[in-house]
């Protein structure tokens, strides 16, 4: 059973890292990108770190996690290793997806990883199909799908919620409401705005979530696996979050203003998070040099084991196009 | 089980039971194993192949779904990945194409794109083709679609053979793989060879041999070219049939066989010509075979129209014994 989160200063201190590495991982991706070592699209996880994490924190190894093609933050936090995925979008045959999915498509047989899911809506079936195996072969284990707002668009979302319902099966919700499908603000692509009200519609248990705070998305995480465990079907949680980059490295944003951007940025939880700390003395100023020393020195491994990658050999393109087995 | 082996030495048949005892031989083999679409349970299949099977195997095993083509498809991906062997039916292959994004985005991509972590070993089902007065938008015939989705296979059973064992061969392979089924055929009867208990989801089969012309088919075209065979053989014309089977991966060997052997072709697909499997079959025909050929590839298929409804015109938008009859005469010259 999980507890209720009590902060102490070791989870605090790990919250904190855990954001972090994300956030520097990131910026090393947009610096990288920029030098043309990561190609293809790219789309960063700033500002909504405390989803992926808050949710993670609540899943144990059984679990699964369907995630999309903003995936890194999902990656990270479930304990993908950085090196392999940076490796994978070197495109280097280490990657965790051997160099064939790149920044979209991160997959981690051992972790449960699912996938990054380019396909907007695509991974919610998906995470029916692993739920329904899982209530026949794991029972207890939860499959956590990942999705922004703009899949409530989509037919996938409502036909995979109903289904989930109506089957009881042991799916996490998870919708990262950043506002902004691409360009399209929720106020333009929804007549209800208010996302955890769709799945209500459908008899999920829901509930909308401060998504800047990853104790808050932590508590409702536990809360709603706690649910799901005890056999009341699925689970549908609103992260209600903001993306403080563009949507990926071709965006001008001409469909928001640097205020809002601003204002957003005022919720930021790493910033926050480590004025908590340090104010309640779970943090020292020396300790916080270490945290950051730590995270750089892991994003610099990672990025050594990217450029010492190897690179597939051509003559398998081919392979796994049909596979000889079903991997155990 | 007792039942299955008294209906298993009953060796006639039809096409529609040979399905529905795969199905539920595939269910009491493999506890993984489920059968789940629209209306396949109390309804008892849209074609009542699945007849039967809710009361026996119960509502897990027999999945009635809602209208949600997409994510009942996507969810048996989701469940062959995680460690099921599920059956889906989608009713007809024209409903399928809501599912399409699942189809070739999720299944036909990971195994690829996770570098071989993860397997997708999905069956699916659908009823494909026209011949019963459907109207356009159920008389659609979208296996060379699917033909041309790397990660694939897809399988076109034209016999009651095929119909009774593609199935548990497909469930034993680790890739999605696509079961066609022809509409016209479910009421098709006829013998099991007692002695076959399986088959192969490789290769093409000879269904006649003949030496002076090659006709390759599949699905309901199969039936209609072994009669135009035998038109063809009362004016001594000895046609070879060949039966497809296996639309994808395409077994180049047999065909090519065949074909450098009789030195003259037809193709029969009640698919549209353009861009169809008898266009690929054409192609690799030509750019493999070219100097074996003693007359241009041949290929008869439907008229690039929307299936009517009306008989006449129905019939006469699809591929037809006399017109298999009358390519042969013309690429055979009369001995
Ligand atoms: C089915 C589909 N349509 C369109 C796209 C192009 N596209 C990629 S991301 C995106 C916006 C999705 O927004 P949201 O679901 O809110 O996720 P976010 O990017 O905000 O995390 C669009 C339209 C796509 N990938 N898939
Ligand atoms: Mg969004």
């Amino acid at each position: 059973m999980s507890q209720k989160p009590h902060i102490d200063r070791e989870s605090g201190r790990h919250l904190f890292k855990q954001m972090l590495r994300i956030r520097r991982f990131e910026a090393k991706c947009a610096e990288l990108y920029q030098a043309q070592k990561i190609r293809g699209f790219l789309h960063l996880y700033d500002g909504e770190e405390a989803v992926a994490l808050g949710v993670m924190q609540a899943l144990e190894d059984r679990d699964a996690v369907v995630a999309t093609y903003r995936d890194h933050g999902h990656a990270i936090a479930r304990g993908l290793p950085m090196a392999t995925l940076m490796a994978e979008m070197y495109g280097k045959m280490e990657g965790c997806s051997r160099g064939r999915g790149g920044s979209m498509h991160f997959f981690d047989r051992a972790r449960r990883f699912y996938g990054g899911n380019a396909i907007v809506g695509g991974g919610l079936p998906l995470a029916i199909g692993i739920a329904m195996a899982d209530k026949q072969l794991r029972p207890g284990a939860v499959t956590a799908c990942f999705f922004g707002e703009g899949a409530a668009g989509e037919g996938a979302f409502h036909e995979s919620i109903n289904l989930a319902e109506l089957w009881d099966l042991p799916v996490l919700f998870v919708c990262e409401n950043n506002l902004y499908a691409m360009g399209m603000p929720l106020e333009l692509a929804e007549a209800e705005t208010n996302i955890s009200r769709k799945a209500a519609a459908y008899r999920t248990p829901n509930e909308a979530v401060d998504g800047m705070n990853p104790i808050a998305v932590e508590a409702a995480a536990r809360r709603a696996v706690d649910s799901i465990r005890g056999g009341n079907g699925p689970y549908f949680l609103e992260c209600r979050t903001y993306r403080f980059r563009a949507h990926s490295m071709f965006d001008a944003q001409l469909y928001r203003t640097r205020e809002e951007i601003e204002l957003w940025k005022e919720r930021d939880p790493l910033p926050r998070m480590q004025k908590w700390l340090e104010e309640t003395h779970m943090l020292s100023p020396q300790e916080l040099r270490g945290i950051e020393a730590d995270v750089e020195a892991e994003i610099g491994k990672a990025v050594a084991f990217a450029e010492q990658g190897q690179w597939e050999k051509i003559e398998e393109l081919e392979r796994f196009v049909l596979v000889d087995e079903v991997p155990e | 089980m007792k039942e299955l082996a008294a209906n298993a030495s009953t060796n006639r048949m039809t096409y529609r039971e040979a399905c529905r005892q795969a199905i539920r031989e595939a269910l009491i083999d493999d506890p993984r194993t489920l059968l789940m679409g629209e209306d396949v349970g109390l309804y008892g299949g849209c074609y009542a192949v699945s007849k039967g099977l809710l009361a026996e195997f119960g509502p897990q095993r027999i999945r009635d779904t809602p209208l949600a083509e997409a994510t009942f498809v996507g969810a048996g991906i989701g469940a062959a990945m995680a460690g099921l062997r599920p059956i889906v039916e989608i009713m007809t292959c024209n409903f399928s194409l809501l599912a399409l994004d699942q189809i070739m985005n999720n299944a036909a991509t990971i195994p690829h794109m996770s570098g071989g972590q993860f397997a997708v070993p999905l069956v699916i089902r659908m009823a494909t083709g026209a011949g019963r007065q459907l109207a356009a938008q159920h008389s659609h015939s979208l296996e060379g679609w699917f033909a041309h989705i790397p990660g694939l296979k897809v399988l076109a059973p034209g016999t009651i053979e095929d119909a009774r064992f593609m199935l548990k061969a497909a469930l034993a392979d680790p890739n999605p793989v696509i079961i066609f089924e022809h509409i016209v055929l479910y009421n098709a009867e006829g013998d099991l060879d007692p002695d076959v208990t399986s088959v192969d989801i490789a290769k093409a089969r000879i269904r006649r041999h003949g030496r002076d012309i090659s006709i390759l088919t599949y699905g309901n075209s199969l039936p209609k070219s072994l009669a135009a065979a035998e038109v063809l053989a009362a004016e001594g014309i000895e046609a070879e049939v060949v039966d497809l089977r296996v639309l994808r991966p395409l077994d180049n060997a047999t065909l090519f066989e065949s074909v450098a052997r009789t030195r003259r072709c037809i193709v029969v697909d009640e698919g549209w010509k353009s861009g169809s499997i008898s266009a690929e079959i054409a192609a690799r025909l030509s750019e493999d075979q070219f100097f074996e050929l003693d007359a241009p590839i041949r290929r008869i298929c439907s008229r690039e129209i929307p299936v009517p409804y009306a008989a006449h015109m129905e019939e006469a938008a699809l591929p037809q014994t006399p017109q298999i009859v009358d390519a042969a005469r013309s690429l055979v010259k009369p001995r």
